[in-house]
Formats: C-alpha cells, sequence, structure tokens
C-alpha cells in the first residue's frame, strides 16, 4: 500500500492505496465518484475520462498513484452551484446522450478539447473526440452540442 | 384544496427535452456497477481458453486458499443448484435440436469463454487473482467455427450426442413457387455472408444479487428484460417468481445483447443463496466479447425472378445461420424475425424462404439490434441493385415500379401491412438528394481518372416490429406472449404516476411516455412521472426489445388513460348530476355540452375519487388504472436511406460523405427522440457496413477480443446525417410505428450498394462486409486481372 | 482490467531511476503509461516493480542546439506536437505526435516511452528514423547516443540495457528538406495499417530521401531501395513501386501481409509526393 494525496473536484483526498488500482476505480471505489464509468480495458472506448490538471485524461490508464499531487476533476465536480456547465447544458439541449454511459467521459473531452481551442470547425470537433465512444447516438448530436458551445456553426 | 394547473400545452409532435438527462448528466446515474451492498462478495469466471475441449479436471485448492478468497465452485460443485438450463424460449420447429445449456460447462467447455469456475472473493481484484490460481486441465478437441463448414460430412460435432451441426431447418413458402420460379424472363441470384457482430454496449454486463432472510431474491442486473429475467430465475434456480425482484436501473445500451438470460446472473442469485451474502459481478471488455451474444454470421443465398420488363415475380432466400455453441433465449427465433419480409416494401405475389440453424464452436448468437431484418434487408436491397444491374435498369425506377401502392397489403408471406407510402419516403428522400450533381461529380471523376472514386447507394425498407401479437407468436412456437402493461394513478393532489412494463436503456421513455400522457391528461409533462425496470412497482409486463416499447407499451399506456378518463367521467357525471354522455371531454376539463361554464377538471375528480366523499353508488376510491395491450398486428415502418461514400481506389480506403435518411416511423411522438434514434441505428448500419467484424478463426479462436480490435467507429470516422420523416398514421390508436431498429436496417445495403457504385465503372459488382480497405482493394484488383 | 500486483517506487532523478533499475528483474520504467498500462490491465506484462519516472519535469523540454532540436524523453506528445522549435524547424516531428492516439493519450505520453516501447506500429519511431535521429541513453556508466538505425531491436525490444534511461531524443533542423508522414489506419485512434514517414532533399524535386516505414516487419524499417532508387535518379513512381522489397509485414486483423506490402508502395509514392511538393521552400523563400 502506498499513501497517496491529490484533489478530487476540490477537495483533498489523502489514501492508502495499492499501487495497481487504477485511478478509475481509487474515484468509484474509494470515493464513490460513481459518475465516472469503465467501458474497456485497453483504453479505447473513452468512458472514463476525467479532466487530470484541466485536461482530459482516461483513467484506466493512470494509476491512483500516479495522481499524487494532481486536481482531478470528474463529472460530479463539473456543474457549478447547481447549474450545469455550458456542455452538459448543451449535450440537454441537443439530445446528446441517450442511455448516457460514455457521457461523463464524452462531455469532459469536449471540455477538454473546448478549453484547448481546438474546436474550431466540425472536422477539428470529430477528431478532437476520436477517443470516446459511444454507442447510441451516432455522434451526431454530440458534434453539434460541442460545436454550438465551442461557437462553431 | 389547491389542485395543480391544467396544463394548455400539448406534447405529443414537440420534441421536449428529456427528463432523463439531469441525473446523467451529472454523473447521477444508477448503472450497477454503482451499487455496493455492505458485506459484497465479488464473482470471477474461469472461462476456456479453447473453443473446445474436455474438462478433465478442475482443482481448486490453490485459488481457495489465496488471499480474500471466499470460495470457488466448478461446474460439478453447483450442478444440483439448477432446476433447469438456461432457457431458450424459441424452439422453431418440433425437432428441433435443444442441448441442455448450464451457466457452468462440467464435462466440455464448447466455446472459447464457456464458464468452467467460479471464484468469490472480497474484492473484484482478488477475484481476478484467484481465477488465474484455478487449474483446469483440458484436453483440446477438434473444432469448427464456419457455418457451411460446420455442415460439411466429418465437420467436427459442437454436440456429440446431437449427431449432426444442423439445429434445425424452417421453411416458408407459398404455393406454385416453383412454377413462378421456371416462368421468369430474368433470374437473378447471389450469395452473401454476413460476419459476427459484436453489440458493444459501452456499459459491460453487470449483477448483484442479494437474499433477504426469507429467502426473497433481488437482483439488479444490467438487462433489457427485468420481467423475462424474473420468469426466466425461477425455471433455473426453482425459486418462486413471486419471491424475485429484478430490478433494471440505468441501463447503459442494450441493443438487444441485453435481452438475454445469462450464465452469470443465476450464477450470481444461487451463490449469494449459498453464501448468504450480496454477490456482485461486472463483466470485463475482454470477457463481453466472448461471454456476451454476438449478432447475425449468416450465409445467404437470393434469388429473384423477374419480367424483362423488370416486375419481380418471385423472391427466393436460402440461409444458412450460426447459433453458436448453445441456444440462448431467442438464438433460433432470430433469422424468424426476418422471414415475413424477404419481399421487403415490394409486391412480389411468390414467395420461399428457408433458414438452416447452424451450430458452431463459438459465443451463442441472438438478436442484436435489427435482429433478422437487418440480415433480410441486406441481401434484398443489395440483390435489388444486381437486378437493376442485369436488367440494365436505373436501380430507382427499379424499386419505384415494384412498390407497393395500396395499405393495407397483405404480403405473399401472409402478413399484411397497414399503412405506408413508400413513393412518398422515396420521393423526398431524392429531393434531399441532389442526385444530379452526384452523378456529375461522379463521372468528372471517372473521366479524370481521379484515384478517389464517389458512389451513391440506395436502400428502401420496410420492416415488422412491436412484437408482437401473441396469437402469432404462439403460431410460430415462441413461449411467452407479445402483449405489454401500463398503469396510470392519478395522486390524489394531481400530479401523475405512470408504471410501464417495458425497460428503457437509453430511448428516453420517461419523456415519451409523459408527452403521450400530459396530452390525454391535460397535466404538464413534468408532472408526469414514469416508473420502469423494477418488477416490485412494475409487476407485468414483456421488456424492451424489437422496436416495441412505443408500439405496444405506449398504446397500453394510452388505453389507461382512456380508462381513468372513463372513470374520471363516471366521477363528474355523478358529481354535476349529468349523464355521461352528456360531457365533453379536452384536454383534462370535462364540460357539460351546451352549458361552456359548467366543468370540472379531471384533477378535481381525481381528489374526489381518493376523498371518496361523494362517488357513484358501487365505485371504488382512487383514480388508478391498468391497461394490458396486446397488439393486433406488426408495427410496419419503412423508408428510404441513400450514401455517398468516397473509395480511395488505390489504397481501398472507403469513407462515407452524406448520408440520407428519410423514415415513415407514424406519428412522431417526440421528434428530437426520433431523429436520435435513426443516427444511432444508421450508425450501427454503416458500422457494420465498413468497420465492424467479429472474426474467429477456422477453429473458433476469437481474433477480435478487444475494443482495439473490434472497430467501433468514432466520431472521426463518421459524417453528420441528414433525416426527414413522412407520417401515415399506423392503425393504433396514437398512430406510432416502431423506430429502434430501422436505420440498422436500413444503412449497411445503402452504404455498400454506394461503395459498388463507386466502382462500379471498373467493373466491380461486389464487395464483401465489412468493406474493409483490403476487401475493396482486392475486389478492384480482381476485375483487373 | 485490473493488473496483477507489483510495487512501485517514485524516482527523485534519472540516476535514483537507474539506481532503482538495478533492483531486479522485472523492473519497468512508467512514464506516461500509455504503452504499459493497457499491456499491464489485460495482464499480457507483469512486471515486479514499476519505477515512475513521470515526475523527472527536468526531462520535458524541446530545446534548440545549434542544427540540432533536443527533445526530452518525458515530454509529452501534446507538448511535442505544440512546440514552437519542432514546428519551424522539424514540423515531422511536430505533426507525427500530434497524431498519435488521441487527445488523452497525448495529454499523458511522452515521446521516450512511445520510443522506448519499441512498438514496430508506432508512428514516432519511424519518423526518427527517417530523420536519422539518435536516442541518448543514461546508464550507471554515463550517457550514450544510440543512432535511430540501431535502437529498435525487435518487436517491443530495443538496444537500451536494463539499467538505462533514455533521456532525449535529438533530431536535425530540416531547413529546406521536405517531409511527409503519411498514415493509414482504420480508425484515427488505431495504430497505423501502414504509415510511411519521408524526408526529401530537393527543390521541388527529389534528390535524395530517407524514407521509413510503420508496421511493415518487427521494427521500424528502412525502405532502403526506394532510397538508393531516388539517389540514382529513379522518379517517384519508380522507386516507390520498391517500397515493400524486403519486407516481411505482419497479417493481422487489420490487413494481410500482401495488402500491406502494396499500401506501403502506395503510401511512400504519396509521401514523397507530398515531401517534395514541400522541399525547397525555404531556399525559395529566402
Amino acid at each position: 500500500m502506498r499513501r497517496v494525496a491529490f484533489t478530487a473536484n476540490g477537495t483533498r483526498h489523502d489514501l492508502e492505496i495499492e499501487p495497481r488500482e487504477l485511478l478509475v476505480y481509487v474515484l468509484r471505489d474509494r470515493l464513490g465518484l460513481t459518475g465516472t464509468n469503465v467501458g474497456c480495458d485497453t483504453s479505447s472506448c473513452g468512458a472514463c475520462t476525467v479532466l487530470v490538471n484541466g485536461e482530459s485524461v482516461k483513467s484506466c490508464t493512470m494509476l491512483g498513484v500516479q495522481a499524487a499531487g494532481m486536481e482531478v476533476k470528474t463529472i460530479e465536480g463539473l456543474a457549478h452551484n447547481g447549474e450545469l456547465h455550458p456542455v452538459q447544458q448543451a449535450f440537454h439541449e441537443h439530445h446528446a446522450l441517450q442511455c448516457g454511459y460514455c457521457t461523463p467521459g464524452m462531455v469532459l473531452a469536449a471540455v477538454s478539447l473546448i478549453d484547448s481551442g481546438a474546436a474550431t470547425d466540425e472536422a477539428a470537433i470529430r477528431h478532437g473526440l476520436e477517443g470516446n465512444l459511444c454507442r447510441c447516438t451516432g455522434y451526431h448530436n454530440i458534434v453539434k452540442a460541442v460545436a454550438d458551445v465551442a461557437g462553431v456553426s | 384544496m389547491a389542485v395543480a394547473e391544467t396544463a394548455t400545452e400539448t406534447f405529443v409532435g414537440t420534441s421536449v427535452k428529456r427528463k432523463e438527462d439531469a441525473s446523467l448528466l451529472r454523473g447521477r446515474g444508477t448503472y450497477v456497477d454503482n451499487l455496493t451492498l455492505p458485506a459484497t462478495a465479488y464473482m470471477a469466471i474461469v472461462r476456456s481458453p479453447y473453443p473446445r475441449a474436455r474438462i478433465t479436471s478442475v482443482n481448486l485448492d490453490a485459488a481457495r486458499a489465496a488471499e480474500g478468497v471466499v470460495s470457488a465452485f466448478s461446474g460439478t460443485d453447483l450442478a444440483d443448484d439448477w432446476k433447469g438450463g438456461l432457457p431458450c424460449a424459441w424452439p422453431v420447429t418440433e425437432d428441433i435440436k435443444m442441448p441442455p445449456h448450464y451457466p457452468l460447462a462440467t464435462d466440455e467447455a464448447r466455446y472459447q469463454g464457456d464458464g468452467v469456475a467460479v471464484v468469490v472473493a472480497e474484492s473484484r481484484a482478488l477475484a481476478k487473482d484467484a481465477a488465474e490460481l484455478v487449474g483446469v486441465e483440458y484436453e483440446p478437441l477438434p473444432s469448427i467455427a464456419g457455418v457451411e463448414r460446420a455442415l460439411e460430412e466429418g465437420a467436427p460435432l459442437v454436440h456429440e450426442d446431437v449427431g449432426t451441426n444442423e439445429c434445425y431447418v424452417w421453411k416458408l413458402e407459398t404455393d406454385d413457387f416453383s412454377a413462378a420460379l421456371d416462368a421468369a424472363d430474368v433470374v437473378v441470384t447471389r450469395r452473401y455472408f454476413q460476419p459476427r457482430l459484436i453489440p458493444s454496449a459501452i456499459e459491460p454486463r453487470a449483477v448483484v444479487a442479494q437474499v433477504g432472510p426469507t429467502g426473497d431474491v433481488t437482483i439488479w442486473s444490467a438487462t433489457q428484460i427485468p420481467h423475462i429475467l424474473r420468469f426466466a430465475t425461477q425455471l433455473v434456480l426453482g425459486i418462486p417468481e413471486s419471491k424475485i425482484r429484478v430490478i433494471a436501473p440505468d441501463v447503459g445500451g442494450g441493443f438487444g445483447s441485453k435481452v438475454e438470460v445469462y450464465a452469470e446472473d443465476q450464477l450470481a442469485v444461487t451463490l449469494a443463496r449459498r453464501l448468504g451474502r450480496p454477490v456482485k459481478w461486472t463483466e470485463e471488455r475482454a470477457e463481453a466479447h466472448v461471454a456476451t451474444i454476438h449478432g447475425r454470421d449468416v450465409v445467404h443465398e437470393l434469388t429473384f425472378a423477374a419480367t424483362n420488363d423488370g416486375t419481380i415475380t418471385a423472391v427466393k432466400s436460402e440461409a444458412w445461420c450460426a447459433m453458436g455453441a448453445y441456444l440462448q433465449l431467442v438464438t433460433p427465433g432470430v433469422p424468424l424475425l426476418g422471414a415475413w419480409i424477404y419481399s421487403g416494401p415490394y409486391a412480389i405475389p411468390n414467395y420461399s424462404v428457408t433458414f438452416t440453424g447452424v451450430f458452431t464452436n463459438t459465443t451463442p448468437t441472438d438478436a442484436y439490434r435489427g435482429a433478422g431484418r437487418p440480415e433480410a434487408t441486406y441481401v434484398l436491397e443489395r440483390t435489388m441493385d444486381a437486378l437493376a444491374r442485369e436488367l440494365e435498369m436505373d436501380p430507382i425506377e427499379l424499386r419505384q415500379k415494384n412498390f407497393v401502392k395500396e395499405f393495407p397489403y397483405t404480403m405473399a408471406s401472409g402478413l399484411t401491412i397497414d399503412a405506408g407510402d413508400y413513393d412518398a419516403t422515396l420521393g423526398r428522400l431524392l429531393e434531399l438528394l441532389d442526385l444530379d450533381a452526384i452523378r456529375a461529380d461522379q463521372a468528372a471523376r471517372r473521366e479524370s481518372d481521379d484515384p478517389r472514386q464517389i458512389g451513391v447507394g440506395f436502400s428502401t425498407y420496410n420492416e415488422m416490429c412491436g412484437l408482437a401479437p401473441s396469437r402469432i407468436l404462439g403460431a410460430i412456437r415462441y413461449a411467452v406472449g407479445g402483449w405489454d402493461a401500463a398503469t396510470v394513478r392519478f395522486q390524489p393532489l394531481g400530479s401523475v404516476q405512470v408504471v410501464v412494463g417495458t425497460s428503457p436503456h437509453g430511448q428516453g421513455h420517461e419523456t415519451t411516455f409523459a408527452q403521450i400522457v400530459a396530452d390525454q391528461l391535460g397535466v404538464d409533462v413534468d408532472d408526469v412521472e414514469v416508473l420502469h425496470g423494477d418488477t416490485a412497482s412494475s409487476q407485468q409486463g414483456m421488456d424492451t426489445y424489437g422496436s416495441r416499447s412505443l408500439a405496444v407499451g405506449g398504446i397500453a399506456l394510452w388505453n389507461a388513460g382512456e380508462k381513468i378518463i372513463g372513470k374520471a367521467r363516471k366521477i363528474v357525471a355523478h358529481q354535476l348530476e349529468v349523464a355521461e354522455d352528456d360531457l365533453d371531454y379536452a384536454n383534462g376539463t370535462f364540460t357539460v355540452k351546451g352549458s361552456p361554464d359548467r366543468t370540472m377538471g379531471i384533477r378535481e375528480a381525481a381528489f374526489a375519487a381518493h376523498a371518496a366523499h361523494d362517488l357513484p353508488d358501487g365505485m371504488e376510491p382512487g383514480l388508478e388504472q391498468t391497461a394490458v395491450f396486446d397488439p393486433p398486428n406488426f408495427s410496419w415502418p419503412a423508408g428510404a436511406h441513400a450514401a455517398v461514400v468516397e473509395v480511395d481506389t488505390e489504397t481501398g480506403d472507403t469513407r462515407l460523405v452524406r448520408y440520407v435518411a428519410v423514415d415513415d416511423v407514424g406519428t412522431a411522438v417526440n421528434p428530437m427522440i426520433i431523429d436520435g434514434q435513426v443516427h444511432g441505428g444508421v450508425t450501427q448500419g454503416i458500422a457494420a457496413a465498413l468497420f465492424e467484424e467479429g472474426a474467429y478463426d477456422e477453429e473458433g479462436n476469437l481474433l477480435t477480443t478487444t475494443m482495439a480490435t473490434y472497430l467501433v467507429p468514432s466520431a472521426a470516422e463518421l459524417p453528420s446525417y441528414e433525416t426527414d420523416r413522412i407520417e401515415t398514421r399506423a392503425d393504433n390508436p396514437l398512430g406510432v410505428k416502431g423506430v429502434g431498429e430501422t436505420g440498422t436496417i436500413a444503412a449497411a445495403p445503402a452504404v455498400i450498394n454506394a461503395v459498388v457504385d463507386a466502382l462500379s465503372h471498373l467493373g466491380v459488382t461486389d464487395v464483401g462486409l465489412p468493406a474493409t480497405p483490403e476487401r475493396v482493394w482486392k475486389a478492384i484488383e480482381e476485375v483487373r486481372t | 482490467m485490473i493488473p496483477a500486483g507489483f510495487d512501485y517506487e517514485v524516482a527523485e532523478s534519472v540516476e535514483h531511476a537507474i539506481e532503482l533499475l538495478g533492483n531486479g528483474e522485472d523492473t519497468k520504467l512508467l512514464a506516461g503509461g500509455h504503452s504499459l498500462l493497457p499491456a499491464m490491465k489485460l495482464r499480457l506484462a507483469r512486471p515486479a516493480l514499476l519505477v515512475d519516472v513521470g515526475r523527472l519535469n527536468d526531462l520535458a523540454y524541446v530545446k534548440e542546439e545549434g542544427e540540432t532540436i533536443a527533445i526530452g524523453a518525458l515530454t509529452r506528445h501534446k507538448d511535442v506536437a505544440s512546440s514552437p522549435e519542432l514546428r519551424e524547424h522539424c514540423a515531422i516531428v511536430s505533426y507525427t505526435a500530434g497524431h498519435v492516439g488521441d487527445p488523452q493519450v497525448r495529454h499523458r505520453g511522452t515521446i521516450g516511452g512511445s520510443l522506448a516501447h519499441g512498438d514496430p506500429a508506432s508512428d514516432l519511431p519511424s519518423v526518427i528514423l527517417a530523420l536519422h535521429g539518435e536516442l541518448v541513453a543514461r546508464g550507471p556508466g554515463g550517457d550514450r547516443a544510440i543512432p535511430a538505425g540501431e535502437f529498435f531491436t525487435g518487436v517491443w525490444q530495443t538496444a537500451l540495457a536494463p539499467h538505462e534511461v533514455l533521456v532525449e531524443i535529438r533530431v536535425p533542423k530540416l531547413g529546406a528538406a521536405g517531409w511527409s508522414y503519411t498514415k493509414m489506419a482504420r480508425r484515427a485512434q488505431d495504430w497505423a495499417t501502414v504509415a510511411v514517414a519521408a524526408v526529401v532533399h530537393g527543390n521541388g524535386s527529389v534528390e535524395r530521401a530517407a524514407v521509413a516505414l510503420t508496421n511493415m516487419g518487427a521494427t521500424t524499417l528502412r525502405a532502403t531501395a526506394v532510397e538508393k532508387a531516388l539517389v540514382g535518379g529513379a522518379s517517384i513512381d519508380d522507386a516507390a513501386a520498391l517500397a515493400a522489397d524486403g519486407t516481411e509485414p505482419p497479417t493481422d486483423h487489420m490487413a494481410s501481409s500482401d495488402f500491406r506490402k502494396h499500401l506501403a508502395r502506395v503510401l511512400t509514392r504519396r509521401a514523397l509526393e507530398e515531401a517534395s511538393r514541400r522541399s525547397g521552400r525555404r531556399a525559395r523563400g529566402g
């Protein structure tokens, strides 16, 4: 076991964890932040995407111990004072989610993409979401929602 | 008393934003893996690495001694727990071979992934560690993966005691069929293989089972079918259904793969009973690829007979369909779901369909989005283009010439389509498409010998869904009914609770169903709460699959609403001292005919029903009604889709450039949700056409074991879509048809027809599924040499 | 999805990492983790000890040193992709780093981790090979520079000794040379089915070129027949036709060996065409 301290959604946590515990399981099983989902075991689907120091990361491909000293943001920490983040709101307006399982990862990947300034047109948005798989929506409305927030027509 | 205001808005037909989103967008979904009960133990399954092997011995000593292990069991250890095998509900013929199928194999593993032992430990990591310590001695046996080779003389047998790999032969043929074939001017026969598809819901399966002090069992399962699972659990474990509660909380997609009675659910229950602790299991993706059902894997030979002017006079289909190693819930019946629509939207008077079910040493197949209908539509729409080439006729003209024009229309296969307008859907598609511009671009590229060629392909389809009339199901040997149930309950102060027997997993039932009831009862959509997915609150239901929830469950709901209005009318007539016939009802308010100021709201009636101070003699208090609806017919959506592709003729790389879909799904209750269903459905069809292939080697070793090798496309591989609708009312009170599967049914042939069109000037007439770069390149090479 | 158990140490310095590598068998360095952790989750890799070098921030840099650009091994793909020095002087590296995996991979994965993994389907090895780059390894005895042509020795095998840490990658400034990294992948996030890195010297034409092939064998490969033909004055078309000579590419779920050979020829031609179009611009532009 190793001691690791990091911040999740603004709250500092100091935990004893096994080195082999993936960040996603630390979030889900240790902190009860079950909004971050697990969809595959090959870093393909992106359902587990969270923000680490503001950037999208697949939390299944990072050990909990690697998060030491870092700031992690999960879907639970995205809304501010109960108000949905603009990307969450746009997903609602544009019907960009169906079963909702890929949604937390997709939303955080989109937040990171928009924040990076790379969401410049539809093609860039589509490529910027290449690491997140959705089986329900065909991406059509996801792309519309992200384009809306990014101010891209 | 304060009752809520009556709403004046109309909700049906508008894109009401989804009620489901509020929790899902905040990460507050209730997916099964999010649930951890006190004292939970975790299950891990030991699976056969061989497609077929004799299980010589199972040594559990090391696993049982490992850190944190609660217990470990072989198939033999648990054999007495099973009162029955995992059920197959659709023995399609009288002489079908139905080998027994238990949650764990005992003597022989028959596919890669077949469970042979189970370990239970204090954490999922320790369970996984200990599962590696289980010592299974296997004696590998000859095995077989392909349906055609499995039927050859001397092929290894999946079930030695059955004596053949042929599971069943099922046939439907009109009288004098052969004569019609003989009389034709033109006969076109084409052969197709539709490979395996791995459903790939992003949420893997999961189950938590808990046993209460009186032997009552609660099962949280990532399932589409809580009611059927409850029923089946009695069959497998002998626990009375009355003691079983199944909860399907938020379910992260299903696409048919969660319409199943899986080994793991039954194992979790039986171990929870044995150990006296909650038992949890969550599938890993690599497990999902072998342990969750697959779709398709069908070889077809399709024949059209036609006159020289392009009138199709007969269609004949022969298909060899992989069952996999065992029959799951409706494995043998999947082809039959397409059996009646091999004539599609066309008036073809002579009809012959034969299916041969074939056992192979592979993961069982079962219903995957469209189930049977994509298979039929693919071979039909591909062969329409082949016939057009043979006749040197425009493929659009050939389709138009053969469309069914008048409804209701009874097909040669015997079923009756209630409504449609196939010329109108295709007409609207052509308006949106601008075919002339596409053909001009194509001509210019051909002229300049551009390595990047474009093509356009069409698919005009119809489908039968809304499963299903119980009498017909009985006639085709399905074990249970096809009805559904709904309850509408006015709370005393005017909010409405709806309980439905369907079980959504992304379709937005909470919103769509609320819209229907809100309009009927004149309340706000936010005042309607829809409960589902828990057999404790929803006692009756047949769950969600086959695009049935709105077309069957929605009508049950509407009927329940009508019964509410009927009872309220009695109360209002009594209190206003008028005859029931003297009351008009609209938008939540009863008005005495001819006296517009004498009114009473349905919410007031609801309060009166609960207060019960002044009800008609003999009336029970409360305003709650249940309706069970058994549909008299299937649902018949239809549409016209077109795909435009660009093919790099040097590398074979093929990209979808445009996709245009015009569908007729009857009344659009929520256009936004319908468009979402079309987008998602179309994407799974496009994926089958260009990306996805569950590949086995000849022995039955799965080659596409992960999401890195089974290629579910991302946003980067797809364009935005263009969709539109026409509406012909179905023959039901709401006029609605199913929509969940239409896109998947339509898309694959449209895309492949487009690929063939792009290469037609080179002489290419066929490209196999999926049209990988290598297959496209080979198709070009073959016609060049 | 859950790795087998292992011990974990954080390296405080390169020297500390080298010391920890000496602790025993089955020790692996962990940088971004995007090559190693996926294999560990499927239990295809089971190291006994992971030495985390991910916090050695002094190994995350891109700097100009005369005619060379030095890239710290722990520079993340996204920082390589956005480096002004690379975009100005060696854009094939920044461009290719921007096409590795997906954004999440690029946020965490490092150039050194990717190269040290030695995956023949990986993009960056071919680029470094086509550039005649050098890989600087530090061991108990100090630094040594390994030419890219000697670094990749087999599938997931490199010339790094068990106690060595890859610390720097050195690539030349391209000057007026043209470049291309032409990749074909089924999905954007997939490994290349085949890809070609080309660096072309000439002025809108090809006088000489370096060409390296991704996923055409056990390691990234130089297409030496193509290079020789070009020096001998062959046309791009004729030279590219030799791209698969001597290769033994794998057959897998993405493509057969024969199809890969075909792709190598087509993509080499396209890469040379694109690179030659880009060549000489700086010279022409003054």
